[in-house]
């Protein structure tokens, strides 16, 4: 078994842990840059860091995303690194696609289950070499993979303090990266990674950077080790300037994220560790995830519960992408189908100015969502002045993603 | 001569509940007192000029938020502050402490281990659903699988029906969860042996039981089911001590009508051809009613109080047999200044939250050895707290009260009773064991109260001193307590009835025993319990 | 640790294609195996070992001086499973070994019949009192022993079998008055100190109670739940009646050979020093095994009558089962607390106190409750007893094969010896030996000077022997939170695992130990019946 929860000198490390409590919310490695360009002072507590839900004007920095380019945070994201000879088996048995389908310097999107095929948690998982992988997800789950590793020769530990993450997005991202010099990053295509030059201090000489993104839009990940993180900030911001750079907080993101599709754990579903309520948790195929399941790999967590219940037809719930009438965006809203019979819940809306409709993500209970598509109904409470209008709106299932764009995938990216 | 509807023998906080819910039904209801005071073992005393002691009980949380509703106990006074966290030191200089922030309570964990910080999710998860399927018991009379009332068996239909909401695997989990030991269950999740040892504490405090023994992870349940205005969990100190609890149960009581005798120590509670029809006081006074409710645990109330002829002699035997071990003490200490820890960084918010010196399971459970061998624990395990630091009504600016819960401490040492000198003697073991963190506590000591269980049982009248009113393993719980087919707060002579904390739900200072004792009576008396609010929901 | 999948070699697979095969020749193994050829299924054993029998393997420990194995006598032998499946291992009737108790200062308290049926030693009123509670205990295990002949109830999917024996246990209860069936709910996970002490008064009724309750298990007579081991021990019967024990006609080494009898007799092929190295399982169902020597033999069906362990840790890739189950199957508790000691003598021993023809019963050293609970409080520590509290049998008086001619051997189960040792076992056991002779000696003075050879096997010997986890007897602690739908654990409870095609069927599925028969014979019956999960 691999033991690297524990540093080599666990008496010293602890003890000199002990002022944490001095600072209660982390800083992330680029808060000084993101805290001298706040103007609104909006922070929030992402897994245990100062986050901002906004830097100057969440509307803004929307459009920033969606029409220039916006550097976010994602140093909080939770960062796993898995190694060893047997990585990709382990993984294989972990998740839920097929890692030996993932090449060197690819990333896939993923998601893990429990043994009754209940969601754990989706994330990335990005294959850093022929044994060596990354894994980032919004929740915690080291005592799940360091149980998982039981048989498998592979070493697994927690990076998110050490690596500092950024992400860059939008059109002219890749303009930015080419202003920062980091020559031949026009090359990478979706979802591929691989590393430049970066003089970030000792220890530092490189950045990994990965074209991937949470909007949908054209965007890249940059990761360094926590040292390097400023002198990266700082290379990317002097670099944007001619092209609109502008720091984003995650109110903006959110926007785009539902934009996109995305949904993310906790908000569109509760992961099947954090649920209290047997009722809450949910298979792949309950939110949308099915497209992850492959039954023709090697056994994984979840597998016979999967399809066991594709089988006997027992899946209960369904995620759908809504598009609502009006422009009030329906969050947490009641779906109801003939305007009577309550059916589901929306997790996630928004307007949308890039599509220009109204639009939101929704649990619905099946067979409303697969079988019965029309005649749904979202009731939406919007306070004004210190009173509830009321509304029924119709709504229709539609495909997610609400917004796609051909700049996402063209390579070599546009400038612009 | 004075006529009540109800007596209340003892006015402890369930006797006060009684009271409080049959009085404002209508009834005329007195309650009987020995000492020159009402609260039984929640109380605040002067034993010091300066102090008030929290001297029996010591935090509140399990007290039911209904009852301080439906009693109008805020109104009354009662008010209770959450209190920080807390912190085991350790003897290698180091401690543990627990926070209310959730980051700052993982890191904290992580200094130890990153696993078990992220492990303590999943077992925070796993209990509060645990917690989720006791808490609607509680205020809940428990149905009787053999008594095959249309009533029983309603309620038991209801609980399996509560049952069925969980998965097959989480039945399973149940099931394990409630017969296993504290130990083997943190077992499962931690690797660290001073977080078991921190967590493992709500396992055992009241028990006669240590860490290994099969059971004590529910009654961690016991400790966790609570909760401050909604804050599940969390643990508080009632400002003006724990006496605060009762006297505003007091005051509620009284403001309904009722009436309060103190220093009035029942002797005999009488009963004719199966009816109780009132009690004589010690000091001879007679006084009748039709409605005799003890608050008294269940041994003094049936050995003692009622007279064996009048019962049968199955139930008498299982009353005999019903456990009452105490198992431990409490010193409560008064200090000129408030001690230093010097391990615990400063400003920290540990102080103002539980201390505790017992950095491992297996130190607490070679002190249960030592209360199996009946001897209290050479190296005890102390559930320490300096209320003072939140609560100014208590001393003078400061100076400071500190409460030491103690476990183990045998209710007889080795077979006999104990004498002063075991009693110092256990003292110093405590003092010792504080000393040894808190350069220089001893000279901060203005005055210090010994309880042993022999004066708890003297002064509070538990017998044994046990604080739950007898032991909460499997056989003396729901149908079981205290005596399988008497588990309805009835007793064998109509109109008597017990409330106090040898029925379910059982100990703590919880309240539901007094206030599940008195829906019965309004039921028996076809009353509708209007002044009681619905239990509160579960969702 | 299993290596990545290499792909089976193809010139080794065998083609002969079997129905099932049983893992594990020890009792239970050839039990599930005699019902399933009874039933017409082709089934293959194998055993790692030279010969079958598991832990009641006989073995030579000295020159001339045989042991029968690990069990030294029979308590729970199924009387239905033994009819079913004809084994020919009976006691000559009316020949229930008694228990005799020393306690080293009083004459000891014999105990004749099933139990107790009558106590010599004791005064009578302390024997009727006896009586009074072997009577309830043995009513309260009439009703358990109910749900040992079936698999465990499985939550969300109870069947009408289920319904039927929650019901006769109810009706059962019923019979005998409200009373009854009050004290049972509230007596079932008491422990045995507190109900000892209810009902008697003399010191070493009250220790053997606390030994029988606690023999095999982590747990003091004062821990709760702890009368669950006495139930146990009474859900067993000789002669219709619970609560006795035998050495079968032959000694216990004709344990082995009977069920072997039954396996051969139904067809079934045993194949011993064939130690399977690997399950094979690909996307949640088996297809056989592969051998340690790398040769593959298929079947649909696999019964492993092994320990849970070390089939699922060390037989099957963990990628095959969930990262919840392997956490829940490493999670069993099952570090074993009983060393067991085989003694050679030079002639028989002589227990103080005791007749000659009660040396040939069952002998248990414990004085009190409080010389068992004192026994145990080192084993929470890893330490053994000071002062260990014993169960004494000598078997050649029952198998004079055992021994030459003129000699002795004796075997005794002694606790507690924790697995996990923190001193460690290499300098733990000559201490522990020496412990354990002296306080034999005190009980039989001179044995010391006829010992020929003592051979001690610690719970870390028996698990290299007997290929048992933790050295644990019963596969897995016997406490109220590994039985029934927990055994070994919830997802593998009813036989079936969530591997397809593979079954558990030792002592670590339900009911668990001792040589009962009922958890092979029970999985077999499973499995004939469809084998669903």
């Amino acid at each position: 078994m691999n033991a690297l929860t524990k540093p080599l000198n666990a008496t010293e490390a602890r003890r000199a842990a002990r002022n944490h409590i001095l600072t209660p919310r982390l800083e992330t490695p680029f808060h000084p840059r993101l805290a001298a360009l706040d103007v609104v002072n909006d922070w929030y507590n992402w897994a245990g860091y100062k986050a901002p839900h906004s830097i100057f004007d969440e509307e803004l920095e929307y459009f920033a995303i969606r029409s220039t380019a916006a550097l976010f945070d994602i140093s909080p994201m939770v960062k796993y690194r898995i190694k060893g000879y047997d990585a990709e088996r382990y993984l294989n048995r972990l998740t839920l696609r097929d890692v030996r389908k993932l090449a060197v310097n690819r990333i896939h999107y993923t998601a893990w289950c429990d043994d009754h095929g209940h969601v754990l948690d989706d994330g990335t998982l990005f294959r850093l070499g022929e044994q060596d992988f990354r894994l980032c997800c919004q929740e915690r789950h080291l005592p799940w993979l360091l149980d998982s590793a039981f048989g498998f020769d592979v070493e697994i530990f927690e990076e998110t303090e050490e690596i500092a993450g950024l992400a860059l997005q939008g059109p002219t991202s890749h303009a930015v990266l080419a202003e920062a010099g980091f020559a031949g990053t026009e090359r990478l295509k979706p979802f591929d990674i691989a590393t430049f030059p970066h003089d970030g201090g000792p220890g530092c000489s490189a950045v990994t950077i990965s074209r991937t993104g949470f909007t949908g839009d054209l965007g890249y990940e940059l990761f360094v080790p926590r040292a390097a993180a400023l002198s990266l900030w700082d290379r990317l911001w002097a670099a944007g300037a001619e092209h609109g750079i502008r720091a984003i907080g995650y109110s903006a993101l959110n926007r785009t994220r539902i934009e996109a599709g995305f949904i993310v754990a906790n908000a569109d579903f509760v992961t099947a560790e954090g649920a209290l309520r047997a009722d809450r948790v949910r298979l792949p195929d309950e939110i949308g995830l099915d497209w992850l399941v492959d039954p023709d790999k090697p056994s994984f967590n979840g597998r016979r519960a999967i399809l066991d219940a594709r089988r006997n037809q027992s899946l209960k719930h369904i995620l759908v992408g809504l598009e609502i009438e009006g422009n009030i965006a329906a969050e947490h809203a009641i779906v109801y189908h003939r305007g009577k019979r309550e059916v589901g819940l929306v997790t996630a809306a928004t307007w949308s100015p890039t599509a220009k409709r109204n639009i939101a993500i929704a649990s619905l209970e099946r067979p409303y969502g697969t079988k019965f598509v029309d005649d749904l109904w979202v009731e939406i409470y919007a306070m004004r002045e210190l009173k509830y209008q009321k509304m029924m709106k119709r709504a229709k299932v539609v495909p997610r993603p609400f917004v796609k764009l051909a700049r996402r995938t063209a390579t070599p990216p546009g400038l612009r | 001569m004075q006529r009540y509807d109800v007596l209340v023998v003892g006015g402890g906080h369930n006797g006060l509940v009684t009271a409080g819910y049959l009085q404002r039904a209508g009834l005329k209801v007195a309650v009987l007192e020995k000492n020159g005071w009402v609260g039984g073992a929640a109380t605040s005393r002067e034993l010091t000029p300066g102090f008030l002691y929290s001297n029996c009980s010591y935090v509140c949380s399990l007290f039911r938020p209904e009852i301080m509703r439906d009693l109008e106990l805020p109104r009354h006074g009662l008010q209770v502050v959450a209190y920080e966290g807390g912190a085991v030191l350790t003897r290698d200089g180091d401690y543990l402490a627990s926070y209310r922030d959730h980051d700052s309570h993982r890191r904290e964990f992580a200094r130890y281990s990153k696993r078990d910080a992220e492990a303590y999710e999943r077992y925070a998860r796993d209990v509060t659903r645990q917690c989720r399927f006791i808490q609607p018991l509680l205020m809940r009379t428990a149905p009787d699988p053999f008594g095959f009332r249309p009533r029983d068996i309603a309620e038991l239909v209801y609980l399996a029906k509560k049952f069925g909401e969980f998965s097959p695997s989480e039945m399973a989990e149940t099931l394990r969860f409630w017969t296993m030991s504290i130990s083997d269950f943190l077992d499962e999740y931690f690797e660290t042996d001073v977080i078991k040892a921190y967590l493992a504490i709500s396992g055992i405090i009241g028990t006669a039981l240590g860490p290994m023994s099969p059971g004590t992870a529910y009654v961690l349940l016991h400790h966790y089911m609570g909760e401050v205005d909604g804050s599940v969990g969390a643990w508080g100190y009632a400002r003006g001590g724990m006496g605060a609890v009762t006297q505003a149960l007091a005051s509620s009581f009284l403001a309904a009508g009722g009436t309060i005798r103190t220093d009035a120590a029942v002797a005999k509670i009488f009963s004719r051809g199966g009816r109780t029809t009132g009690v004589v006081l010690e000091s001879g006074e007679e006084i009748r009613a039709n409605l005799v409710v003890s608050n008294a645990d269940v041994k003094r109330t049936f050995l003692k109080l009622v007279d064996e002829a009048d019962l049968p002699e199955h139930f008498v035997h299982r009353v005999k047999h019903f456990k009452m071990r105490g198992s431990s003490g409490k010193v409560n200490i008064a200090l000129d200044s408030l001690p230093e820890f010097p391990a615990l960084p400063k400003g920290s918010s540990c102080i103002r939250g539980d201390l505790h010196f017992t950095d491992s399971i297996e130190r607490m459970e070679r002190a249960y050895d030592d209360w199996k061998a009946g001897r209290w624990s050479a190296d005890p395990m102390l559930d320490a707290m300096i209320p003072t630091t939140l609560d100014p009504t208590m001393t003078s600016p400061g100076k400071h009260f500190m409460s030491c819960f103690v476990q183990y401490c045998p209710p007889k040492v080795q077979g006999r009773d104990w004498t002063d000198a075991d009693r110092a003697a256990f003292a110093e073991t405590v003092i010792g064991q504080i000393a040894d963190y808190s350069p220089g506590f001893r000279d901060r000591i203005v005055h210090m109260e010994v309880r042993t269980p022999r004066e708890l049982e003297a002064e509070v009248g538990l017998t044994e001193g046990n604080i739950f009113q007898g032991e909460l393993t499997f056989d003396q719980l729901l149908f079981n307590r205290p005596v399988p087919g008497y588990a309805q707060y009835r007793s064998p002579i109509a109109g008597l009835y017990i409330c106090g904390s040898s029925t379910h739900p059982g100990g703590g200072v919880m309240g539901a025993p007094g206030r599940n004792a008195a829906m019965e009576i309004l039921r028996d008396l076809k009353r509708s319990p209007e002044t009681m609010s619905n239990a509160h929901d579960v969702i | 640790m299993t290596s990545s999948d290499a792909p089976a070699k193809s010139s080794t697979t065998s083609a002969t294609a079997y129905d099932a095969i049983v893992i594990g020749a020890g009792h239970n193994g050839l039990a599930a195996a005699a019902k399933l050829g009874r039933s017409g299924r082709r089934v293959l054993v194998l055993e790692a070992a030279n010969a079958p029998g598991g832990a009641a393997r006989g073995r030579e420990f000295a020159p001339g001086f045989r042991s029968a194995g690990l069990p030294h006598l029979i308590n729970r032998l199924d009387p239905e499973v033994a009819r079913d499946l004809g084994l020919s291992l009976s006691a000559t009737p009316g020949h229930a070994m008694p228990t005799a108790v020393l306690d080293g200062m009083n004459e000891p308290a014999v105990l004749r019949g099933a139990y107790g049926e009558t106590i010599d030693g004791v005064s009578a009123e302390e024997a009727a009192a006896f009586g009074r509670l072997r009577d309830k205990l043995a009513f309260q295990a009439g009703i358990l022993k109910r749900f040992l002949r079936r698999p465990p109830p499985q939550l969300g999917a109870i069947g009408i079998g289920d319904v039927s024996t929650l019901m006769a246990a109810g009706f059962g209860l019923i019979r005998k008055g409200r009373a009854e069936g009050r004290d049972f709910l509230r007596m079932l996970l008491m422990n045995v100190a507190d109900v000892a002490e209810e009902y008697l008064d003399d010191d070493r009724l009250k220790g053997l109670l606390s030994f029988d309750a606690t023999l095999g298990i982590h747990l003091g007579p004062r821990s709760p739940t702890s009368l669950l081991g006495l139930y146990y021990r009474l859900t067993g019967e000789v002669d219709g009646k619970s609560g006795g024990q035998f050495i079968p006609d032959g000694g216990m080494a004709a344990v082995a050979p009977a069920f072997l009898k039954a396996a051969e007799g139904a067809g079934v092929i045993i194949r011993c020093g064939a130690r399977v190295g690997r399950i094979l399982a690909d996307r949640g169902s088996t297809r056989g095994v592969v051998l340690a020597d790398g040769s593959e033999l298929t079947a649909p069906v696999v019964v492993s009558a092994i320990h849970p362990q070390a089939t699922f840790l060390h037989l099957v890739d963990p990628a095959e089962t969930g990262t919840g189950f392997l956490r829940a199957i490493r999670h069993v508790r099952t570090a074993g607390n009983v060393a067991k000691l085989d003694l050679a003598l030079s002639r028989m021993p002589n227990f103080t106190g005791l007749t000659g023809r009660d040396h040939a019963g069952r002998i248990v050293i414990a004085r009190s409750m409080a010389h068992v609970e004192e026994a145990f409080n080192p084993a929470k520590y890893g330490e053994f007893s000071q002062d260990p509290v014993m169960e004494i049998v000598l078997p050649s008086l029952a198998d004079a094969s055992l021994a030459p001619d003129g000699a002795c051997t004796l075997s005794a189960l002694v606790q507690y010896a924790p697995y996990r040792l923190r001193q460690g076992w290499e300098t733990g056991k000559p201490a522990f030996l020496k412990i354990v002779l002296d306080i034999l000696e005190r009980h039989a003075p001179g044995i010391g000077r006829t010992v020929v050879a003592a051979d001690l096997s610690t719970p870390v010997d028996i698990e290299a022997e007997y290929n048992l986890p933790g050295g644990h007897w019963h596969h897995g602690e016997l406490q109220a939170d590994q039985l029934l739908i927990n055994r070994p654990t919830g997802a593998a409870s009813g036989y079936a695992t969530p591997i397809e095609g593979l079954y558990l069927a030792s002592a670590g599925a339900h009911p668990g130990g001792g040589i009962s028969g009922l958890a092979g014979w029970n999985a077999a019956r499973h499995i004939l019946a469809g084998g669903s999960r």
